[in-house]
This record gives C-alpha cells, sequence and structure tokens, in this order.
C-alpha cells in the first residue's frame, strides 16, 4: 500500500463508519460474478460447505467462484447473472454491501436498481474483448451504457476495473490503452472517475492483494472501496421530510396525539420549529420529535422523525413536512427518464408516479430526445423503448414539491408504474421545473 | 441467561455505527408496509429472525417504557404457520411472548390442510417443511392478509440472495424471480392486485453475525434451545440429527448425549443442532465471529436436496 493511500484511508475511517453499498456491473463475460466470489473468498466471507460444494462442483478442476453469486436455476442454466444478488463482507476498516448487477442488456433495469441505492459502482472491461492497438481503442457499448446509467443516477464514485489482465501478454501497454480509452470516455460524458484499477479476478490479482508489477504502484480495488465515501445526507439548511405513516390516535397508546413519521430528506427537525405542509400549506410549530419510540431533542437527515404538531391539522401519508416558505411545488417538470419496461414509453398515456410517499396520476407530456450511448448525443425522437434514457416533460395531477435531482435524490426521484399490469416501468431524475 | 451485554463492550464503533443503520432501514420497511396495504401481518415463528423483526416492529409502532418494555398493540397481527412438528419449547416462548405483550396471533395449522385434503403425505414421517406453504397460502387467503412481514435474510441462502425488500407474489403466491420489480432507491412499488399479496423483509441486508449482535444489544429473549444444552443426539450424513418423535433412531445408530445448541430452528425434521458451550447471546457473538459452516449447511437437512431446492420452493410461495 502506498504512503498517500495510507493516509486518504485513515482520513477516510475518521469520518465514516458506514457500510459502503456498491455495485458491479460490466458486460456478460466480463467477469463480475468471478470477481465477486474472488472479494468473498479473500476477505473470507465465504464458509466451508459453500466451498465444498464448490469444489464437488469443479471436480478436480479450479473452482468456478462465479457460481457462488449465480443463485437461480436460470442462471446456472444459461451461464449468465439474470438478477441483482446482495452479498456482505467486511474488513478491519469497513463493511460492504455488493449488489451484482447483470450485465446483459435484456436485464438493465436490475443494474438501475442496484444504481439506485449504491455509494459506488465498479464497471468491469474485459481487457481481452479489446483491441488494444486501435488508436483510440473502442470501448464495448455495455461500458458506456453502465458507467453512464451509474453516472446519471449520481452514483457518487464510479470504478473502472480493468479485467482478465492474466489473460494478456504484455499487460503494462494494454492496460495503459485502456485506461485512456476510459479517462477520455469519462471526460466526454462528463463522468468522475475515482479509479481505473488492473485486476485479474480469476487469478485475484491486485483485488485484495496488491499486483505485483513494478509499472502499476496504485491501489488494489479492495484497498480503493475502503477509502471510498459513503452517501451523507445534507444535515443542514431547510427541512424536507416526506410523511411516511401517520399513527393514529390511541392505537393503544392512551390519549396520543397524531406522531406523523417519515425519513428526513434533508435539513433536522427539533420541538419548536415552524414547519408547513404540503400541498395544504397550513403553518404549525412542532411540540416533540420522536425517534423509534422514544422522544428526542433533534432528528436529522436520513433518520425517521416522528413529529407531532402543535394543533390538529388534516395531515396525512403522502404530505411533505418542510421549512415555511422552502419548497416549491410544480405539476409539470423536465427529468431524465430511463424506461425499464418492455412495452415502450406512450406520450399521453396515465401512469402513476411516486414521488416521496405519494402516488398521483401523470402522463408523459412529451418525450425531447433520448441518449445515444455510443456518441453520448441526445438524438430527436419521440418514442423510448426498453433500456432507453431519454429526456422528458412530465405533467402531474397534482402538484409535487420536486427538486432536481443532483441536489437532492429524495426530492429529486420518482418512479413511473403501469397502471395495467403495476410493473414498474420507469425512473425518473428530474432535472428543473418546466 | 439473557443479560444484558455492554454494546460498547462487544463493538468497535463500525459494527455499531452499522447495527444503528440496520435498525433504522428496517424500522423504514415496517412503517412503509403497514401504511401502504391493508391488511399486513408479521409472520412470527418464535424463531431469532422473527424475535428479532418483532422488537424491530415494537420500536416502528410502540412507545417505550424506558425498560425495555413497550406499550400499546401492534398494529397487525401475528402469523404462524405450524406445522405439527415444531420443537415443543418454541411453541411454548411463542405463545408465552405473544401473552406478554398483549399481542394477536394467528396459527395457521398444517394438520388442518391434511384433514381438508389440500395437504397429502407421501408417508407419515415426510418432512412438512415444504408443505406449510399450502398452509400458508391458505391462512393469507381465509384472513385476506395482502402482506407479510417476516424476517428472511439475504445471506441465508443463494435464492434469498436474489429477492428484493417487497417481493411480489401472483395469485397463486408465487414468487416470479425473472419478473421481478426493479426496486429504486426506497420508492417501494407496492401496487397489487385483488388475489395478489406481497412479502416484505425488512432484515433482509442483516447477516447471522448482525442478528446475534442485535439480541445482545437489545437485550431480546428467545426459546432455550438457542443457547447450549445437552441432548440426545444421532450422527448422520454429517449432521448430527436430534432424537425426537419424528426423527426416530435409526438402525445401526448410536445414541449419544452432545452439548449443543440451534443455529436456526424450523421443523424438527430438518433442523439440527451444533456442538457448541455458548450459553450467552455474547459467547453466540464470539462463535459467529470465527465460524466456518453456513448457518443452512450446519443445521438444514432440506436445503441439501439441490442447488435450487430454496429457489424451487419459493417460486411456489415458500417464505
Amino acid at each position: 500500500m502506498s504512503a498517500a493511500h495510507t493516509a486518504t484511508t485513515a482520513v477516510a475511517q475518521e469520518v465514516d463508519h458506514r457500510a459502503l453499498r456498491f455495485l458491479t456491473a460490466g458486460s456478460v463475460d466480463d467477469g463480475k460474478s468471478t470477481l465477486i466470489g474472488r472479494l468473498l473468498f479473500d476477505s473470507r466471507a465465504i464458509l466451508a460447505d459453500q466451498l465444498d460444494t464448490l469444489e464437488k462442483r469443479a471436480a478436480g478442476q479450479p473452482i468456478d467462484l462465479s457460481l457462488l453469486t449465480d443463485g437461480l436455476e436460470a442462471e446456472r442454466e444459461q451461464g449468465i447473472t439474470i438478477d441483482v444478488a446482495y452479498r456482505y463482507f467486511a474488513t478491519k476498516q469497513r463493511k460492504f454491501i455488493i449488489a451484482d448487477a447483470p450485465g446483459h442488456e435484456q436485464y438493465t433495469r436490475n443494474m438501475v436498481t442496484a444504481a439506485a441505492g449504491s455509494d459506488a459502482a465498479v464497471v468491469l472491461v474485459d481487457i481481452t474483448k479489446l483491441d488494444t492497438h486501435a488508436k483510440p481503442v473502442a470501448l464495448l457499448p455495455q461500458t458506456r451504457r453502465h458507467a453512464l446509467l451509474a453516472h446519471l443516477l449520481r452514483v457518487p464514485s464510479i470504478v473502472f476495473a480493468v479485467n482478465k489482465l492474466d489473460a494478456i501478454a504484455d499487460p503494462q501497454p494494454a492496460f495503459e490503452a485502456v485506461r485512456e480509452a476510459l479517462q477520455g470516455f469519462a471526460e466526454q460524458a462528463g463522468i468522475a472517475v475515482a479509479g481505473i484499477i488492473p485486476v485479474s479476478a480469476l487469478r485475484g490479482d491486485n483485488v485484495t492483494t496488491p499486483l505485483a508489477a513494478d509499472w502499476y504502484q496504485g491501489p488494489s480495488l479492495l484497498q480503493l472501496l475502503e477509502s471510498l465515501p459513503t452517501t451523507q445526507e445534507r444535515k443542514t439548511g431547510n427541512l424536507l421530510l416526506p410523511v411516511q405513516y401517520v399513527a393514529r390516535e390511541g392505537e393503544g397508546t392512551g390519549n396520543q396525539p397524531r406522531t406523523l413519521w417519515g425519513r428526513i430528506a434533508h435539513g433536522q427537525v427539533k420541538a419548536g420549529d415552524q414547519v408547513q405542509l404540503f400541498p395544504s400549506g397550513q403553518v404549525a410549530t412542532v411540540a416533540e420529535v420522536r425517534r423509534a419510540g422514544e422522544v428526542v431533542d433533534v432528528c436529522v437527515a436520513g433518520e425517521s422523525a416522528g413529529i407531532v404538531l402543535d394543533r390538529q391539522i388534516d395531515v396525512s401519508r403522502g404530505d411533505w413536512i418542510a421549512t415555511p416558505q422552502s419548497v416549491k411545488d410544480s405539476n409539470r417538470f423536465a427529468a431524465t427518464l430511463a424506461w425499464l419496461d418492455t412495452e415502450p414509453a406512450v406520450v399521453g398515456r396515465k401512469y402513476w408516479v411516486r414521488h416521496g410517499n405519494r402516488w398521483v396520476q401523470a402522463r408523459i407530456a412529451s418525450i425531447e430526445s433520448r441518449l445515444d450511448i455510443h456518441t453520448l448525443q441526445a438524438t430527436d425522437t419521440h418514442e423510448l423503448a426498453v433500456n432507453d434514457i431519454g429526456r422528458v416533460v412530465i405533467e402531474t395531477q397534482q402538484p409535487l414539491p420536486v427538486e432536481p435531482y443532483q441536489d437532492n435524490r429524495v426530492g429529486g426521484s420518482l418512479i413511473i408504474v403501469d397502471p395495467a399490469s403495476n410493473r414498474t416501468s420507469g425512473a425518473l431524475l428530474v432535472q428543473a421545473a418546466a | 441467561m439473557n443479560a444484558p451485554v455492554s454494546v460498547e463492550k462487544l463493538l468497535p464503533e463500525l459494527d455499531r455505527r452499522h447495527l444503528d443503520w440496520l435498525e433504522e432501514e428496517a424500522i423504514f420497511i415496517l412503517r412503509e408496509t403497514v401504511a401502504a396495504f391493508e391488511r399486513p401481518a408479521l409472520l412470527f415463528s418464535g424463531g431469532k429472525d422473527s424475535c428479532v423483526v418483532l422488537r424491530l416492529a415494537e420500536k416502528a409502532f410502540k412507545n417505550s417504557l424506558g425498560n425495555g418494555e413497550f406499550k400499546g398493540r401492534l398494529p397487525f397481527p401475528l402469523l404462524h404457520v405450524d406445522t405439527g412438528h415444531n420443537f415443543p419449547e418454541v411453541i411454548e416462548f411463542r405463545d408465552r411472548r405473544v401473552a406478554e405483550m398483549g399481542e394477536r396471533l394467528v396459527v395457521g395449522h398444517l394438520e388442518d390442510s391434511i384433514k381438508r385434503g389440500t395437504i397429502r403425505l407421501s408417508h407419515p414421517l415426510e418432512s412438512r417443511n415444504g408443505h406449510q406453504t399450502v398452509t400458508l397460502l391458505e391462512a393469507i387467503e381465509e384472513h385476506r392478509f395482502d402482506v407479510l412481514m417476516g424476517g428472511a435474510r439475504r445471506d441465508e441462502e443463494k435464492a434469498r440472495a436474489k429477492e428484493r425488500i417487497f417481493s411480489h407474489r401472483d395469485s397463486f403466491g408465487q414468487w416470479q424471480p425473472k419478473e421481478q420489480r426493479p426496486e429504486l432507491w426506497t420508492l417501494f412499488n407496492t401496487r397489487i392486485k385483488p388475489g395478489e399479496h406481497m412479502r416484505a423483509f425488512p432484515i433482509s441486508n442483516w447477516t447471522e453475525l448482525d442478528v446475534w449482535l442485535y439480541i445482545a444489544r437489545e437485550n431480546i429473549p428467545l426459546p432455550n434451545l438457542y443457547y447450549a444444552h445437552d441432548r440426545q443426539v444421532v450422527r448422520r450424513k454429517g449432521l448430527m440429527v436430534p432424537v425426537t418423535d419424528v426423527t426416530p433412531v435409526q438402525a445401526g445408530e448410536t445414541v449419544e448425549t452432545a452439548q449443543v445448541r440451534f443455529r436456526t430452528v424450523g421443523d424438527m425434521t430438518c433442523t439440527c443442532p451444533v456442538e457448541s458451550p455458548a450459553a450467552t447471546p455474547a459467547e453466540i457473538v464470539a462463535e459467529t465471529l470465527t465460524v466456518t459452516i453456513s448457518e443452512r449447511g450446519a443445521t438444514r437437512m432440506d436445503d441439501r436436496t439441490s442447488d435450487a431446492s430454496m429457489e424451487r420452493r419459493k417460486k411456489e410461495g415458500y417464505f
């Protein structure tokens, strides 16, 4: 471990004790499952009986670490990952939750699922699939798509793991060429890259143990992951709290007033604060703040607060509690839409959308453009099909206090649901009020 | 046996913060479930995971009295599917806890499904674990539950690792692994059609170690067979099989008395103890930190049939 890297890790540890949630993405056969198997295996998160099963299957051959994560019958039949699998491991420095996302284009919705809750994304790049002599090296579409999706969903740290180094005769120039191509792509797309790491998941090189090569002085993948920040909510400034659950009066607790429960999106709340309710616009004072059954002085962003108001106001699930005059609501806004349904998006059709804890009817007023993942240019279109990402204008039946996604994830994210099938058809990221 | 354990002593700050985070997430999911559905129920078997979920539910819905007790009643009933092959200690514990807490318990008896003819056993001592799906779905239909909260964890098994926090079940109670809804941020899509239901898993992200750390921290009561005790067992296919009415000694087997505890408590016909002197949650935490066999690998006979046995059962509606 380099001295510089040790320092970064130490600083991160002082402030950030939370588990790092990261996803792995990449094309089919890039070795994602093997990489995760390697992380689990080398950090001793695989137990003897699980290893025993793999050894029996391997029948004398080297064990296939990918079998640890491909848990569904159809996955083992086809040798591909269909759905997100969640895995857990820990080092002395940190706990990790891996969302193992599939690479196959057909299952992009699951990659989006994994990205939406993640602090970091590890995008695998199979170096054997690239012509490393070309100038510049042409990246695979799925590498671009996955990095772009992670970027659009504002996954804070994006890491490229350049895999299968063991299969390359002269790895240094090949890695350098791919690194240049990745950096060029990232700059063009505006993606801040947290690291480009050469690895061999199969052999275990530079995954948990540093690469034994004089041409690479950087951290191993695990060292980098140990030093990345987790997503922190904004704990100061205006309060924004979506009401999740109203604990009704009585319910065996005596003559208690109603408690309005919700996870704070940003800011904090304490007794005596003035708050405004949306959509009613009424103003009240916070009489008491509760947390998990106890009265507390203050609750901050990321925590679920129970708010008792000083007067009886009609509040229900789906409403928002905020600092007075701090919220603007709108029933028309521009958004990035990641379309996940096999039924294409239909302009003018009524869908359900969920914003915070509120469900309202909405329609796609217009589809402005579609992102071409090869050129990263917006192209004119009026259609979005499965796996497309586009810019749309949304109209909702009631005004919603939407905020730009880049300022606030809770205020800026919505899901869109097909009312006929109840499928989650798309993810909406608010750009600005239109 | 259940003396409170100082978490500060037991846990470095890393783990303590993580436990707080897991608790926060679980309470959020429990409130979401109760807010979004009309007829929820909490699966409560008396096992350690469901005891943890029960404590989280108290924190989510009741007011603390400050002495580890809570006042009020949960806004949903508890549901247990009794295979008739449960350990008597666990049933006794289940009924005692429910009475102490003043909660409502609904029990679906597998025996009733057998009488109705909806379950037919191929032989009387057959494992009833797989059959409980039928009784579970019958209970859901009878009580018109639209969501069941349960203590399943993704670290238990490969098929479970794939499951969403809100898991949609069709009108036959089936899980469709290829048709799972994308789960984006915490904007859970809880919309269902009449006849369908949802399963909600508030402790999806917990591991066996997290569960024991939480039991120690919260001083959560458990059935005594989770702690070291002497028990008559026989060795069979690498497992220690408890000698009971439904798992009798077979020809050529030798009965021995061993000091054991159960890591998981399910149907008697398929649950095995492990050798252990650990008699307190803190001792079990210490043991779990160094364990080399997974929870299911050490204790479950039914998961050994094939790599996909859990997935197949889940597709049919198993929890």
